[in-house]
Parts: C-alpha cells; sequence; structure tokens
C-alpha cells in the first residue's frame, strides 16, 4: 500500500479495497520502523490519526465523502497545528503548542485527510541541507551519508522513504523544489500569494509559499487542489480564480514552448545533472515541445538579492521570539536585556543568527540604500527578466540544482557554498512565480530533478507538463534500495 | 527669558475610536481585564498575519479633511524594530515614506483674540503599544505585561515646529482636540490616554536663523502636564546654556503628579529602527469616491460650529468659543438648549454651574451626573418662573446626587415659586402690614435711601415664603404698593 | 569587505542576540563572507529601476470593524513562559 500514490489511494479507499484505519496504521508502522534511519518525522500524531481515519471511514461509508478523505499525509513542521507541537525545527518553538490551525492544516482537515505527524525541517526554514535543525539532520534515503535537501528535508525524504504518500512543505529560496530533486520526488511551489500563510510560520514574508510534495505531478495537483484557497486572513493571499488542477493534466505539450536560459547551463551545473536533464528536455521535443534558448540575463544577481531580502525580512519576522508569550526563555535571566539576549542566544541556532545578524546589517543606517534598496531594485530586474521571456516562451525548464544531494558537512564552514545551492530556484521565488521539480534521472545512484517554471498562476500547465513527461518516464516510480 | 526665542514641534498620538484594533479584529473597549482583548495575532503568535481595519483608513482620511491636508491616496505600512515587551512583534508596524495624510494646517485661537496657523508635516496610521505595569498584584521584582492596547489604530500627527510658546502649544493641542472629538474619530478621553503628546523643544538666542538642540518630553496626557512640561524644558535648556553647557539630543520624561522631569535611560544612539517596508500589508489604496463620500458625510468642525452657535443660539464670540471648543461640551449644550428652549441660559449653566462642578469632582462632561436632558429640564422651568435662580441651584445639587429630574425634586420638595400674582400681593400686602415701622422708615427717607430700604422688605417677604416668592414679581408689587403709599 | 568587530556587537545589541567571546572571531569571518556574496550587489546597473517591496501587484483588503475575536487568554496563555493574574511577567522594565 505504501507504494500507492495518492490518488490510487483515493481510489482504493472509495472502492473499498483498504479502510483509511488500515492505511494509516500501515504508514504509522513504517514511521515507527524506519523513520529512526532517517529522522524525517519529528512528531507522530498516531492517536489523532487514527481517531480521523475512523471519522473518515464513516464518511467514505456513508458516500459523502471530500476529495482526500481518509489519506495519510505529513505537515511541514512550520505549519500550526492545533494542539500539536509546532517546533519550526527550532529550540526556540520546542514546546509550542499552538491553539490555532494554519490554514493549510484546515483545508486539508476539510478535505477529510487523516495527519500522521509532522516533519523535520532546517531551522526557522533556513537552510539547503536539512542539518540545521534542532531535532538533527535528516537523511536522504537515496543515500544516508548525503542530506536529502532544505528546508523541506523531513518532508521530502519522508516521501522518498514511502513513510506517507504526501506531505505539505514551504518554498522561500527553493525549499520545497530542491529537496524535492534531491530525494527524487515531485514538488511544486505555487505562484506567490495562492496559497495563505496564515499560520504558517514566517521565514520571509515575501517570498515564502506553502506547496505540495508527492511522487507524481497527478498527485501535486490533487494536494494544491485542497492546499489553494482564498484567505482574508493573508493580505498578501490573492484572490484570483483557483483552477481544478487535476483538469489539464492530459493535455498534451505538442506545440508547447519550452524556455532553455542559458545561464541555468553554464559553470557549476555538474556534467552529469547537465546531461541528464538535457535528456528530459529531449524527451519532451520528442512530445511534440519546441526547445527556445532564452536569457535571464540578471540570474548571476539572485542569489546576492535574495541572501539581503530574506533575512532583512527574517530578522524582523524572528523578532517576536523574545522568551515573554510563548516558546523558549532562557533559565534565570539577571534583567530584561539578558532574557531577551540569551533567550535568542540559546534558542537560535547558528544559521539562524546569522541570518538575523545579516538581515540587521542589511537594514542599518547607512546601509539601507547600498544593501536593502539595492536589493529590490534588483528584484525587479529579475521579475523582468522572466517577464521578457514568457513573451516568447510557455514554460521555462532547467536543473533544479546543480548537482545531486552531497555529503553531510561536505559544504564546510564557509555558508555561501550551501547558499550556491539555491542557484536556479531562488530567482522564481524574487518573481513570485510558481515553479516545480519532477525526477528525471539519476547521477551516482541519486537523483536528479527537473525544474518547471511557470508564468503567474499558471500551475496548472506546469502540472500538465510535468504528468506528460511522467506519462513516458518512470523516474518518479523508483524507490531506494531496500524500501518498496 | 526675552533674550531667548523657544521652538517648539507637537507629536500628537491619537487614539482612533474604531470597534476593533488596525490589524485584527479583537476588541479596543476601554477598562477590560489584562490580556482578555489580546488575540493571537495581537500576541504576535507565530503564523499569524495583519489585516487593515477599513474604519481605522477612514478615520485617518477624516482627519486629513478636516485639516485641509492632501490624502494619501496610496499609502504604505513599514516596519519600526526595536525591542520592548510591550511590543509583541519586536516591530512597530507604522508608515514612515508614504503616510496617508499629507501636509496641512490647523488654526489655533489663542487669549489675547490673535490666530495663528500651525503647520502639519502629516499625520499617518500606526498600531499602539500594550501597557507595562510595574507593580501590581505580581510577584515583586518584575513588570506586568498587559496587551490589550496591543494593536489599537492610532494616528500620529506631526506637526512643524511652528509654536512659539507653551501658549501655542496647548492652543494647538486643544484645537486638534476638538477636531479629531468633532469629526468623532477619537473619544477624547485624555484620562484614558486617548491622546498622548510627545513635545520637541529647542531655544535659540532672540532673532537666530539657527535652531538649537531639541529634546523630546514623551507621552505627556494632559493639558496641564504638556504646559508644565514645556516651561520647565525651556527654562531648564536656558539656564544650562547660560551656564556654559549644551543641550544634548535626547528622550525625557515629565511627570506630572511629582513635577519631576528627567532623561530616559535608552540611549537615542541604540535606536537604530531599521525601517523598511511591511511585506505582509500591500499598498493602500483610497478612491476618489470614498474622500468624496467621506468629505460629504463629515460631520460639523470646531470653527464652523462656534460659527453656527453665534448666529443660531445668538451667543457671544467667547461663549460660543468656549462652548463649541469641546465637542462633548457642545453637544451637551445643543441637548440641553433643545431641551429648554433657552440658548442664553443653558450657555451659562453649562461654562458656569455644570463645569465648575465637573472641574472640582474632575469629571468630563460625557460623565456629568446631570445629563443635558436634565439641565435642559431645570433650565426650562427658570425660563417658566417655576423657581427662583436661587431655588434652581438647590434643584441642581439634587439632580447631581440622584434625586431624580428637576420637576420631580420641585414636586418632592416643594419648591415651586409662588408668581400667582394674587398670592403675591396678598403676602406683599401681609409684610407691609406686620412691619409699620418700616415702612414709615420707608416714607420718610429720601429717594436714594430708598432703594436700598427694599432690600430689607424682600427679605421679609421672601423668607416669609420660604424663599418660593418669584423675586421679580414681588419687586414690581412691592414698588408699586409702596409708591401708592408715599 | 571586512567588518570590523565593534559592528558585529553593534548588530548582536540591535538584534538581542548575545554572542559568546570564544565565537566572535568565527561569526565575523562568516559573516564576512556572506557580506562577500551580498556585495556583488554593488555591480548591478540599477539606475531608474523601481524598487519591489511585494512580488505580485495588488492593494491591500479592508477589513470590516467589527469585533470577531473572543477572549481566549487561557487557551493563549497556557503556553506562556510566566504569567500571573493574566498578565505576561518579564524582568523588570526600566525607563
Amino acid at each position: 500500500m505504501y507504494n500507492l500514490t495518492v490518488a490510487e489511494l483515493v481510489k482504493g479507499l472509495q472502492s473499498k479495497a483498504f479502510s483509511s484505519v488500515e492505511l494509516t496504521q500501515h504508514f504509522l508502522d513504517r514511521i515507527a520502523s524506519l523513520n529512526p534511519d532517517y529522522n524525517a518525522v519529528i512528531t507522530v500524531t498516531a492517536d489523532q490519526a487514527l481517531k480521523a481515519a475512523a471519522e473518515a471511514d464513516k464518511r467514505l461509508a456513508a458516500g459523502n465523502a471530500p476529495a482526500l478523505c481518509g489519506v495519510p499525509i505529513l505537515h511541514k513542521d512550520i505549519f500550526c497545528t492545533n494542539g500539536v507541537r509546532t517546533s519550526c525545527g527550532s529550540k526556540m518553538l520546542d514546546n509550542f503548542i499552538p491553539p490555532y490551525n494554519a490554514t493549510v492544516v484546515e483545508n486539508f482537515e476539510q478535505a477529510g485527510a487523516v495527519v500522521l505527524g509532522k516533519t523535520n525541517m532546517d531551522e526557522f526554514a533556513m537552510g539547503s541541507s536539512n542539518e540545521t535543525s534542532f531535532y538533527g539532520p535528516v537523511k536522504n534515503p537515496w543515500a544516508t551519508d548525503s542530506v536529502p535537501g532544505g528546508s523541506s528535508g523531513g518532508s521530502a525524504a519522508a516521501i522518498a522513504a514511502r513513510l506517507a504518500p504526501a506531505a505539505t512543505a514551504t518554498d522561500t529560496g527553493g525549499s520545497i523544489r530542491q529537496p524535492a530533486a534531491l530525494c527524487g520526488i515531485t514538488g511544486l511551489k505555487p505562484t506567490y500569494g495562492r496559497v495563505s500563510r496564515w499560520g504558517m510560520i514566517a521565514f520571509a514574508s515575501s517570498l515564502d509559499q506553502a506547496g505540495p510534495m508527492a511522487r507524481t505531478a497527478e498527485d501535486c495537483a490533487l494536494l494544491l487542489n485542497c492546499m489553494a484557497s482564498v484567505d482574508d486572513k493573508d493580505s498578501t493571499n490573492i484572490d484570483h480564480k483557483i483552477d481544478d488542477y487535476s483538469a489539464s493534466l492530459n493535455n498534451p505539450v505538442k506545440g508547447l514552448k519550452i524556455g532553455v536560459p542559458k545561464e541555468y547551463f553554464s559553470e557549476g551545473l555538474n556534467p552529469g545533472t547537465e546531461k541528464v536533464v538535457r535528456q528530459a528536455l529531449a524527451e519532451l521535443e520528442a512530445q511534440g515541445a519546441e526547445l527556445i534558448d532564452i536569457s535571464l540575463p540578471n540570474s548571476g544577481l539572485s542569489v546576492p538579492a535574495y541572501y539581503v531580502i530574506a533575512p532583512a525580512e527574517a530578522s524582523a519576522n524572528l523578532s517576536r521570539f523574545d522568551g515573554v508569550r510563548y516558546g523558549y526563555r532562557c533559565e534565570n535571566p539577571k534583567d530584561l536585556q539578558d532574557m531577551y539576549s540569551r533567550t535568542r542566544a540559546e534558542g537560535f541556532g547558528e544559521e539562524v543568527q546569522r541570518r538575523i545578524l545579516i538581515g540587521t546589517y542589511c537594514l542599518s543606517a547607512g546601509y539601507y540604500d547600498a544593501y536593502y534598496g539595492k536589493a529590490q531594485q534588483v528584484r525587479q530586474l529579475i521579475r523582468q527578466d522572466f517577464a521578457q521571456a514568457f513573451k516568447q516562451v510557455d514554460v521555462i525548464l532547467g536543473p533544479t540544482c546543480p548537482s545531486p544531494a552531497f555529503k553531510f558537512g561536505s559544504k564546510g564552514d564557509d555558508p555561501v557554498a550551501m547558499y550556491l545551492e539555491d542557484i536556479y530556484t531562488i530567482a522564481t521565488n524574487l518573481a513570485g512565480l510558481p515553479g516545480m521539480s519532477v525526477p528525471c534521472g539519476m547521477v551516482d545512484d541519486k537523483p536528479v530533478g527537473l525544474q518547471i517554471i511557470g508564468n503567474y498562476f499558471e500551475e496548472s500547465l506546469m502540472l500538465n507538463v510535468a504528468h506528460q513527461y511522467q506519462q513516458v518516464t518512470d523516474w518518479h516510480s523508483a524507490a531506494p534500495e531496500g524500501i518498496a | 527669558m526675552s533674550d531667548w526665542d523657544t521652538v517648539i514641534g507637537l507629536e500628537v498620538h491619537v487614539q482612533l475610536a474604531t470597534k476593533t484594533k488596525i490589524f485584527s479584529g479583537a476588541s479596543t473597549a476601554f477598562g477590560a481585564e489584562p490580556n482578555t482583548q489580546a488575540c493571537a495575532i495581537d500576541l504576535a503568535m507565530p503564523g499569524t498575519l495583519p489585516v487593515l481595519n477599513k474604519q481605522a483608513v477612514h478615520y485617518a482620511v477624516m482627519f486629513g479633511l478636516a485639516i485641509d491636508a492632501e490624502i494619501g491616496k496610496e499609502s504604505a505600512f513599514e516596519r519600526k524594530n526595536y525591542f520592548y515587551p510591550d511590543l509583541p512583534k519586536g516591530y512597530q508596524t507604522t508608515q514612515l515614506e508614504k503616510p496617508i495624510v499629507g501636509r496641512g494646517t490647523v488654526e489655533i485661537e489663542l487669549a489675547d483674540g490673535s490666530k495663528k496657523n500651525v503647520r502639519i508635516h502629516h499625520a499617518h496610521l500606526e498600531e499602539d503599544a500594550g501597557k507595562s505595569l510595574h507593580e501590581g498584584n505580581f510577584r515583586h521584582g518584575v513588570s506586568g505585561i498587559d496587551l490589550n492596547r496591543a494593536g489599537t489604530p492610532l494616528i500620529e500627527i506631526v506637526s512643524e515646529p511652528d509654536m512659539t510658546n507653551a501658549e501655542e502649544a496647548v492652543a494647538f493641542a486643544r484645537k486638534l482636540h476638538s477636531i479629531v472629538t468633532s469629526i468623532g474619530i477619537c473619544d477624547g478621553e485624555m484620562s484614558q490616554g486617548s491622546m498622548r503628546f510627545d513635545v520637541n523643544v529647542s531655544v535659540k538666542p532672540r532673532g537666530s536663523d539657527t535652531l538649537g538642540t531639541r529634546t523630546e518630553t514623551k507621552n505627556l496626557n494632559s493639558f496641564k502636564f504638556m504646559e508644565e512640561a514645556i516651561a520647565k524644558e525651556v527654562e531648564r535648556q536656558i539656564d544650562l546654556i547660560e551656564d556654559g553647557g549644551t543641550v544634548i539630543q535626547e528622550t525625557r520624561l515629565y511627570n506630572g503628579d511629582t513635577k519631576v522631569a528627567r532623561s530616559m535611560r535608552s540611549k537615542e544612539e541604540a535606536n537604530d529602527y531599521r525601517y523598511f517596508p511591511c511585506p505582509d500589508l500591500l499598498p493602500v489604496i483610497v478612491s476618489d469616491a470614498t474622500i468624496e463620500e467621506l468629505r460629504r458625510n463629515m460631520p460639523e468642525l470646531p470653527d464652523a460650529r462656534r460659527a453656527r452657535f453665534v448666529d443660531q443660539y445668538s451667543l457671544s464670540n467667547y461663549d460660543a468659543g468656549v462652548l463649541s471648543s469641546d465637542a462633548a461640551m457642545a453637544a451637551y449644550f445643543e441637548t440641553a438648549t433643545a431641551t429648554s428652549g433657552n440658548a442664553k441660559l443653558a450657555a451659562n449653566w453649562t461654562m458656569g454651574e455644570l463645569s465648575a462642578r465637573l472641574n472640582n469632582e474632575d469629571l468630563s462632561i460625557t460623565k456629568s451626573p446631570v445629563s443635558a436632558e436634565q439641565l435642559g429640564g431645570l433650565i426650562a422651568r427658570i425660563a417658566d418662573n417655576s423657581i427662583s435662580g436661587k431655588m434652581a441651584k438647590e434643584v441642581f445639587e439634587g439632580i447631581w446626587a440622584g434625586e431624580g429630574d428637576a420637576d420631580q425634586i420641585i414636586e418632592a420638595r416643594g419648591l415651586k415659586q409662588v408668581s400667582d400674582s394674587g398670592a403675591l400681593e396678598q403676602m406683599v400686602a401681609d409684610v407691609l402690614a406686620a412691619n409699620q415701622a418700616m415702612v414709615e422708615d420707608y416714607i420718610n427717607s429720601d429717594e436714594a435711601k430708598r432703594k436700598k430700604k427694599l432690600g430689607g422688605f424682600m427679605g421679609q417677604i421672601m423668607k416669609a415664603s420660604k424663599g418660593q416668592a418669584n423675586p421679580q414679581q414681588v419687586n414690581q408689587i412691592l414698588a408699586k404698593k409702596l409708591n401708592q403709599l408715599l | 569587505m571586512n567588518i570590523e568587530r565593534q559592528e558585529i556587537e553593534k548588530l548582536a545589541t540591535l538584534a538581542r542576540i548575545a554572542i559568546d567571546e570564544s565565537t566572535i572571531a568565527e561569526v565575523t569571518e562568516r559573516l564576512d563572507s556572506v557580506l562577500g556574496l551580498v556585495d556583488q550587489l554593488q555591480a548591478a546597473e540599477t539606475s531608474g529601476v523601481e524598487a519591489v517591496s511585494h512580488p505580485m501587484q495588488g492593494t491591500q483588503r479592508l477589513r470590516d470593524d467589527e469585533v470577531s475575536e473572543i477572549n481566549q487568554r487561557e487557551a493563549l496563555q497556557a503556553i506562556a513562559p510566566d504569567t500571573e493574574e493574566g498578565l505576561f511577567l518579564v524582568p523588570k522594565v526600566i525607563e
């Protein structure tokens, strides 16, 4: 059962091939026995899950079951879950039990999904390797000496290891797409504003977006149907018509114009990765799509711009973690300033502290124009690059990451080495565009991802391209050795 | 003192009288138990997000219209970053580069009748912080944080440094109070912190073009304290300079109860607020249609009301000025007038007896135990001669004490003035008859002395009638009867 | 770009994060590296380019001024580090 996709599980549940309780127990058992190997899940909600599964079975029997009724899922531990610890991968929130649900969580509850637990992640979503979590690193099921990617490493690894068929995740600079690529699964970051950020712990407000992770594009479409909503509680959530994301999956890609940015195929790209990605492009060409060379000239500025904007916004978003109203508080503070400084020094890990300091620097008097002001202008240039490109093409494709999963600690002590992991994904967040990653091959026995970038609100088209690709390839069905 | 010029600018924080917070749907009602009006958004819980209160926007625009200011049709919110326990997010959401109200003017009138324009630099929307309590029902050595007030919408009104003395500053502050209460965007309850003033003060040698270093005295919540604080600060700065020292830029506090002013502990340079556009809030657009509608429905402004009072109620300029300056008092006066039908008496009683009593007990007119209708009822009885002016004071006390309305008290205490001419004639005749010696004395006195002796008869008559004889009528009857005897 | 130790200390104060004496050199070095990365922005030609604060065009939604939140003090304070009589307690605040 654990190899079934969400689509197949929905059919199975409806046809009573199995019950939700059976299914849920099945995944809970897998988590219990396999999770210690990967550390993908940090909180298991077994009792609640089985209760919800029993309820789901009732509804399925009554014939009034909503779309994902009885399907077990995992939530990245960045989504507030009412009554269930939500840590954001941090010591700061190790004891935080929110009294409210994120809208994404509500949406899945309405759809009848069963929540198995919360997944591990880079602390406060800051990282590309899931090595910064307070709860320890997540291991890539394909190579346990290697990273799964981040910050949604737990969700990605859980799906690759078949601990759950689906998981929610978030993407600020590539945190859905990059781990999806490194773990050989499918992940999608919607257009900024498509999915509500209410209850989703904020890292960089103008970049964060929630999205689905699963093994197939078809599954991601089902999940996105549930996640996308119009929410008055999030002022940045956009009231744009919500597609049925499953409706256009089967459109042929004949005549589709695919942009191939030359900047995404230049130095720094692993040759093995390049080969595999170009093969994927050829696959789509064979199906009738047209490959068009394009340029996104300001690509080289995307990582520097991101590492000003994201830390700047984060430095303000994380100021609320001060030990006063919830979360960690240091012991025996000698005075107020000591309480603040030690709570935050002890509660936040090194990477988080670093980004807060960077952000503080870039916003401080005398530096604002040169850093933050400049970065916001560069952001406009990047948007313009894409706008130009989308005049000529329908979608933009390229590698998701410069190379496959790297070994733990291999990026050394220099934070910048890690930052460059997101070189192909960051620009989409800056522009607010949707992007996704699908598995497209292996290099050194590790998965490689193909990135698909769409124009604003073109998730249906991206999913269509991905699905068509997955109809003629089977990378998405591959499983790590020992699993499946 | 006259060797020096004083330069004063004000930053005024006005709490908007919305039902809910600026960014959340929690109530802003005053006086609730701590943290019972602080929802997850107000507590800055993880994942919470702000949504802007429409009424706060409208109230801000109304203020702009009231001072003839430019309206920022596209305004934006920024984050002002600093750490303080009453600031849950660790930043205050405010406006900086693009405020909702731009340049405007406020006209003030001084005691000598002269007028002056004070320029407004801008007014912007922002959220209020919570409260820190340094002692209370909790253990010693800690501070208690109440976040009920956190998120209450404010407009911060920033003036140009156009004021040159405390009188002008107070006149400006009072005018602002009058405007915001008149248009209904603020309840004006100073004691509840509905309006707070920060005063920027500097001095310079008389006639000099160079401004001196200014200090900021924060969080004054009464006109009186503001006046005192300014006077003290000006004196302090002048003394300091005259003694060879230099004024340093600093933030100060003034304690109105102890009359002590001091510098705040935190160092200025530590406060780099690192303003940047708030990414959780989008640009705020106010349409021309909205502006026009708000303009159309704008309640009466103080200056217009003053002119109307002169016209409609035939009040003097001075009286109209006093009654119209405070929106609550103006409303009170008008209701009392409507109820009684006598504007002059209503004006006198409102400005006189009522105000004195309220001041005595430190009550604002909105908390008056005598309602406008009740005062009106009392005045009606004076106007129709049911009671004398003297009796009226007694009745007023009765209403104040909660004994009921004027009619009820007059009835209960049997205070109805005797105005029946027949009864009065008899009364006068009786008194004259009983006081023959006095009558003789009156007849034999010369004209000048006679006038004074009338008082004696009056006294007797009033005593005999237990004060209930209508004095004017008695006077007439007495004069008539005595003249007949001459 | 070589960030001074004094600068780091100032940032640490602004951000209220205590930096241990033993790690300050390392912190400085790594911060320096990141600043080297972001300094690449200076090479960008941006004259006349508008700064972007929000990735999407859009204007702020307005909420009706009606009370929609009930008193949830108990639930919200259940997870607080230190409360008494409904107040959040912190070390004494000195102004």
